[in-house]
């Protein structure tokens, strides 16, 4: 089916994409290159992680030589009015967001995927390691990408299964020495980027500063308190912490303290004790299910609340309306309102929302 | 693989098979340095100087007033920092008078002209159609011009100048006349001494000739700083080799092409004429940018409401038809054409700018299909802002 048939690829000019578009090009597809120009502060394009001019000048020379047409997508108002505006909005509103997650849903598969329709595309290619598995009834299962250390299906989770439908992830079920093995194979000369947490909008950039331009009411110095709201330091701005966080409070104390909660009407950073920080619930909204529906009745699953978090055993309700209960087996430190929770079954992701809430549970969840 | 219709005429040409047969004995077989003194060079020369003589004839120009270029580019580059450093040293005069539509090739000399040289520039205005009234520049020429540069006509919008208007003005004045013919040269008769032009820059590979070759025709006895300096090749004009394969291919190309102008302008035009009723009669929140008679034969250009013109060239492009746009950018990051907002369009129009421009290969057909499928693409970039 691959002969003709007609993808967009999303390229990076990094080795992952650009061997993704090698793939398809010798599976037989019909393969355009694209390439999405995101919104960088002014003045700041060069430092800009996902798209500087080196970048998008790789990724045209990759797609010279795999003999595709290429095209440079712009998307900076879109990007900056979606995903820069709630970033913002999230530290004003005492959350954690997670920019990454937004731009996928809406920039990658929204304005991206649209392009790509209009294009007359069959599919959209990326380069990332998740997999897309076929059932019997023709829906999609998604699942973990082969290499561990490389996996993504927690970003992908926000994908719906009708886009998951017309999505192929080329090098998702390789290992990235596999991968490597293909840029040779293929003459592919691409930059391999180290993995970087930062987002690309502020890569290269002081994250003090961008948020004190922006959002400066969340940068502002104040009160260290613990729980009974006794003083006991100084923070730098309730942004540049995050809950469960022990380094960094430049508190003396003879026991660790914890980041528990930030009071945004007091300007307030609350500290505890370990023990105070554990949370074994929460609840989350904005589900997306893989499958397209609900589970009906809560099930043992595996839970994420973090891209780079240990999977944790936890029971899962759905309570309709998009929003689920997680139960876990233990009490977890890091829960942080904002953040994407994901739900794994061994390889699969079942589906994904965004944690509205952390709370305690006494004895087994109902 | 589907049909790939090429509309980018004023972008760029393919080379005439009659230009590449007339250059490739120069490859190989009368391969000297025309400098040479030997036999070899002699034939280069006599080459040389006949494809000079050619030249010359096409542009209304005497042999030695051609100077051969690598490109219409560096011909702009030589006329305006040459006669600038010439006239400013003669006279003093620093004024040097443009208008905000010239191609870059112009505006950035001049700009660099301003920030390095102390030269000054004046941008005469342009009325809707990009059209240089003469009257502004009577008022504009004082005592301390060292130049007037004006295109013959505009790449992007395709407006004719009146240059002889223009060039009476400035020889009255006695103020050197640049023009960038660089479009106009392709398919309107060219004569230097007509419109008073004292320095004329052409480039081949507009008209069917090879890239990497151009001309300058300068006016006997005006003088020009080499802006290149070396073995004394042109005249003293432009040293380095002479690039003599090429230069025999802008010579081939640029006879073909006054040969065959009368004919060609009446087909081109019959075709414009169509492609620019069935844009605007068919897509709604449209118009037509440029002058609409005083304009290149083979040029249509547009703006679209409320449209991003990239967006557009993709879809375009994805459909199988190449064409271009004012403010088209490789790298997703575009900015309104300058050439539209110079004449007054506003901030709605400016991004979504398209050209089309035809040649020889051309048909009607293809002009239909473009009229048939541009629609629904508009409508798909409007969605998709």
């Amino acid at each position: 089916m691959a002969k003709g048939t007609s993808v967009v690829v999303a390229m990076s000019g990094g080795v992952d994409s650009s061997v993704a578009a090698a793939l398809l090009v010798e599976q037989g597809y019909d393969v355009t290159g694209v390439m999405l120009r995101l919104w960088s502060e002014p003045g700041k394009e060069e430092s800009n992680r996902c798209c500087t001019p080196d970048a998008m000048a790789g990724a045209r020379r990759v797609a010279a030589k795999l003999g595709i047409p290429f095209y440079a997508l712009n998307s900076q108002d879109l990007f900056h009015n979606v995903v820069v505006q709630s970033f913002m909005d999230g530290y004003r509103n005492g959350i954690t967001p997670n920019p990454c997650i937004l731009c996928n849903q809406h920039i990658r598969w929204g304005f991206m995927y649209e392009t790509a329709r209009e294009l007359g595309a069959e599919f959209m290619a990326t380069g990332h390691y998740a997999q897309i598995n076929p059932r019997p009834d023709g829906s999609v299962e998604l699942h973990r990408g082969l290499d561990p250390d490389k996996d993504q299906s927690y970003v992908m989770s926000v994908l719906p299964q009708e886009k998951l439908r017309h999505t192929l992830f080329p090098v998702g079920g390789m290992a990235k020495p596999e991968v490597r093995e293909h840029a040779r194979r293929f003459g592919l000369t691409v930059a391999d980027r180290a993995d970087s947490q930062d987002l690309c909008f502020l890569a290269g950039q002081d994250y003090r500063g961008f948020l004190a331009r922006h959002v400066p009411e969340v940068t502002q110095p104040g009160k260290i308190v613990n729980a009974d709201g006794r003083y006991v330091g100084e923070h730098q701005g309730l942004a540049f912490y995050t809950i469960g966080q022990r380094k960094g409070l430049g508190i003396a104390a003879p026991r660790p303290l914890y980041v528990l909660e930030k009071n945004l009407a007091t300007n307030e950073l609350v500290v505890g004790d370990e023990t105070d920080l554990g949370r074994n619930s929460l609840t989350a909204g904005g589900m997306n299910w893989i499958s397209g529906t609900a589970p009906t009745e809560p099930f043992d699953a595996e839970v994420k609340i973090r891209y780079r978090a240990a999977l944790a055993p936890a029971v899962v309700t759905s309570q309709g309306n998009d929003q689920i209960t997680v139960h876990f087996k233990n009490s977890m430190r890091d829960i942080t309102v904002g953040q994407r929770v994901v739900i794994y079954n061994g390889e699969a992701v079942l589906g994904g929302g965004t944690i509205q809430s952390s709370f305690n549970t006494i004895g087994e969840p109902a | 693989m589907k049909e790939r219709i090429y509309l980018d005429y004023a972008a760029t040409t393919p080379v005439d098979p009659r230009v590449v047969e007339r250059m490739l004995p120069f490859f190989t077989g009368t391969f000297g340095n025309p400098s040479s003194v030997h036999w070899f060079g002699q034939q280069a020369e006599a080459a040389l100087e006949s494809a000079r003589e050619t030249v010359a004839g096409a542009l209304g120009a005497q042999p030695d007033e051609i100077v051969f270029t690598s490109c219409g580019t560096e011909s702009d580059n030589l006329a305006i920092r040459g006669m600038a450093f010439t006239q400013r040293e003669k006279t003093g005069a620093q004024r040097i008078i443009t208008t905000p539509v010239e191609h870059h090739a112009v505006l950035h000399t001049v700009e660099q002209l301003v920030e390095l040289n102390g030269f000054k520039m004046d941008l005469l205005p342009v009325d809707q159609y990009g059209m240089v009234d003469p009257e502004d520049l009577r008022h504009a020429l004082r005592d301390d011009v060292a130049l007037v540069s004006i295109m013959y006509a505009n790449n992007e919008i395709g407006t004719i100048n009146p240059m002889a208007e223009i060039g009476k003005l400035c020889r009255q004045r006695g103020v050197p006349l640049h023009s960038d013919a660089v479009q106009a040269a392709a398919h309107l008769p060219m004569n230097v001494v007509r419109d008073q032009i004292d320095l004329l820059a052409i480039g081949a590979h507009k008209f069917y000739g090879p890239k990497g070759v151009g001309a300058l025709a300068v006016r006997k006895n005006i003088g020009l700083h080499p802006s290149q300096t070396g073995g004394g090749q042109e005249n003293g004009r432009r040293a380095g080799t002479q690039n003599i394969p090429y230069i025999i291919g802008l010579a081939e190309a640029l006879k073909l092409t006054v040969n065959d102008l009368e004919a060609r302008r009446r087909q081109h035009i019959a075709k414009r004429d169509r492609l620019i009723a069935g844009v605007l009669g068919n897509v709604p929140g449209s118009r037509l940018t440029g002058h609409p008679t005083e304009r290149l034969p083979n040029h249509a250009s547009f703006a679209f409401e409320r449209l991003d013109g990239n967006h557009l060239l993709m879809l375009l492009d994805a459909a199988g038809f190449a064409c271009s746009s004012g403010s088209a950018c490789k790298v997703g990051d575009p900015k309104p054409s300058s050439v539209l907002n110079a004449i007054g369009l506003s901030q709605a129009w400016t991004l979504g700018s398209l050209r089309v421009t035809l040649g020889e290969s051309t048909t009607l057909d293809q002009i239909e299909s473009f009229i048939e499928v541009l629609p629904s693409l508009v409508n798909k970039v409007r969605g998709a802002a």
